[in-house]
């Protein structure tokens, strides 16, 4: 007998980061020992968090593959099922299915520079891999982190950012959008494209990795381009609306193409293949 | 497959047999105006006359509401429990038609490519499928333009066609359906001589073809034919609901206090919601994109991703809509259509 594809493992939280205003962070153990022994994952893979009596909600795993005694998600409470997530607390128990969907060919870019650029709520997908990256550090070239939210208290992850900052072997530049600054806000102040403009990336032997809302991609993209980098040098997640993670469900199709079978993880050659549907 | 015949007055009596040998049979059943598989004590409540039931024979594999687990909260503990695969019953669908039998294997198709359903498999294969061969069809059945056809056996443990009016033949295309016959086999003769089936036949004229059509809407994303066939369209659903081979559903909660079900319901791509992020963001934002959806989905992404399209020109979807969307002829105008 196979097993029930939508029955999830239970969890429990073992700690929650509050990130932002409406931001937590869960980490999350497996209640089941062997289970967590078993499970593995791969940088950018998503999964299906459930709050039991509410449903379930999908997003990125945030932590990496590297670090394996736990999963990590970040999420901003807004709907039914994220507030229902956003109610628990420490110790309670909580659904998790997964890990769905491909992942970064982080092997093939060993050896490279990578460029990463996140908006908002999207750092935690790129989290996963920056941090896949900074665990195997020799490997890679140069990291270059653009990172950008509405204002500063919208910034996630700022004891990652804190971290990333004091470290020379990577080069992390923050911004907030005009307007979004504090009296004594030391990064940036304008919109992700214009900031990484500005920061003129060198493409030499370079991967940029995009993840952002939609907008956001769309305008950096251009930048990326002006900036000579080239469209098999260039991956982006997609965050279509999802319900089952396992293709059956129907929701998540961007023409043929199944975002939880064939992605999230896309280069920028495919997207450029791919129906405009996202 | 092996081929016999059958006294017409004697399938009543077979039936009644079945009925007392399967935990469950569903046949067309009718109430008011409207006809559906509904589980069946006695052969008398069978409408033999039914062309096709309003809604498809899917449900009987995937319901339209299916419990996928139940959890009971305990403090900071939760506990899932599975149904148990008994409360499954054997079922025979009695008296459905080819393009119900033919539905099976697109809706198999998705829920096995890759990972398995075991819950729609279950129920699956503890179906046997009888369909009756169609002797007339109405003007929504377009079947033998995508492949299929009133007598085809595709899918069918069994199948009956009406000859004359004593003898129907009987077709037993698996073992499933050598069983049923196993129940009360001296009513079965093996064949004599060869029977002209065809002959019996509804006669559907071929319209179009499902590859023709595959290949006019694959290069037709942009087309304006979404927006001015879909102009009418309500987004209500109807069509999917009703689609033996429609398998989008929603995952959903029944919660009662600290326990309840996670349930997997009936979902279709023409409702504005389905695809709309939490953000309010939507990446089909118009009635034209979701029916693009629809129609690529079924002859496009579907053929081309799991080898199988996703109509079987019952014509349910034409019938069921409230404002007279007619599939086939909006087929017939892709196909006779220049897209590029
Ligand atoms: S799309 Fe319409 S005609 Fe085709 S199988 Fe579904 S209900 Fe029948
Ligand atoms: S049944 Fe008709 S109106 Fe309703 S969604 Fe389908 S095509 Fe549109
Ligand atoms: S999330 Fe259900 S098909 Fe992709």
């Amino acid at each position: 007998m196979n097993e029930n594809i939508y029955l999830p493992h239970i969890m429990v939280i073992d700690k929650i980061t509050v990130e932002a205003p409406g931001v937590k962070t869960f980490r999350l153990k497996f209640q089941n020992e062997e289970e967590g022994k078993a499970f593995q994952f791969r940088a950018g893979n998503f999964a299906e968090y459930s709050a039991f009596g509410e449903g379930e909600s999908t997003f990125c795993i945030a932590s990496a593959p590297t670090r394996k005694e736990y999963v990590e998600c970040t999420f901003r409470h807004a709907g039914r099922v994220t507030s229902g997530l956003n109610r628990l607390e420490e110790g309670q128990t909580m659904g998790f299915r997964g890990p769905f969907g491909n992942s970064f060919p982080i092997e093939e870019w060993k050896g490279k520079n990578i460029l990463f650029v996140a908006g908002g709520i999207a750092l935690p997908p790129m989290r996963c891999v920056i941090d896949n990256v900074l665990d195997l550090r020799d490997q890679f070239g140069d990291v270059t982190i653009v990172y950008g939210a509405k204002s500063v208290a919208d910034l996630v992850y700022k004891e990652e950012l804190a971290e990333w900052n004091q470290r020379s072997d990577v080069k992390l530049v923050t911004t907030v959008d005009p307007g979004g600054e504090t009296p004594d806000w030391k990064g940036e102040v304008g919109f992700v494209p214009n900031v990484l403009d500005s920061v003129a990336p060198n493409s030499d032997n370079t991967v940029a990795v995009v993840c952002g809302p939609p907008i956001m991609i769309k305008f950096t993209f251009p930048v990326l381009e002006k900036h000579g980098f080239k469209d098999e040098n260039i991956y982006t997640t997609l965050e279509n609306r999802m319900k089952c993670g396992v293709g059956k469900c129907g929701r998540c199709n961007v023409g043929k193409m199944y975002v939880c079978k064939d992605g999230p993880v896309f280069s920028k050659v495919q997207l450029n293949d791919m129906a405009p549907e996202f | 497959m092996e081929k016999y015949i059958i006294k017409t007055e004697q399938i009543d009596a077979w039936l009644k047999r079945i009925i007392e040998s399967v935990p469950r049979v569903l046949a067309p059943v009718s109430s008011g105006t409207k006809t559906e598989f509904r589980r069946i004590k006695s052969p008398e409540e069978v409408n033999n006359k039914s062309l096709t039931t309003t809604v498809s024979a899917k449900a009987a594999a995937f319901p339209p509401v299916e419990t996928l687990f139940k959890y009971q909260k305990d403090g900071k503990d939760t506990t899932l429990t599975e149904d148990s695969f008994d409360k499954y019953p054997e079922t025979v669908l009695w008296h459905a038609r080819s393009c119900d039998a033919m539905g099976f294997s697109p809706l198999s198709a998705i829920f096995d490519w890759d990972y398995k359903d075991n819950i729609y498999d279950e129920r699956r294969n503890k179906l046997t499928i009888v369909t009756f061969a169609c002797n007339q069809s109405d003007e929504c059945c377009f079947c033998t333009s995508v492949g299929g056809g009133p007598g085809n056996v595709e899918g069918s443990d069994i199948q009956l066609t009406m000859l004359n009016a004593t003898d129907t033949l009987v077709e037993v295309m698996t073992e499933k359906g050598q069983k049923l016959v196993a129940l009360l086999p001296d009513i079965f003769q093996p064949l004599s001589e060869e029977v002209d089936k065809e002959a019996v036949l509804a006669k559907i004229p071929v319209q179009f073809t499902k590859e023709e059509i595959k290949e006019h809407v694959s290069n037709a994303f942009d087309s304006p034919v979404w927006k001015r066939q879909s102009a009418r369209c309500l987004g209500c659903g109807a069509c999917a609901f009703v689609c033996p081979t429609c398998a989008c559903f929603d995952i959903q909660e029944d919660a009662h206090g600290n326990h309840g079900r996670r349930l997997r319901c009936w979902d279709a791509c023409g409702f504005s919601l389905f695809t709309q992020h939490t953000s309010g963001y939507n990446p089909r934002p118009t009635q034209a994109t979701r029916w693009r959806q629809r129609i690529l989905h079924k002859f496009s992404y579907m053929p081309e991703r799991l080898g199988v399209y996703g109509c079987t020109g019952c014509g349910r979807c034409s019938r069921a809509c409230p404002v007279d969307m007619n599939l086939q002829e909006h087929l017939i105008s892709i196909a006779n259509s220049n897209h590029e």
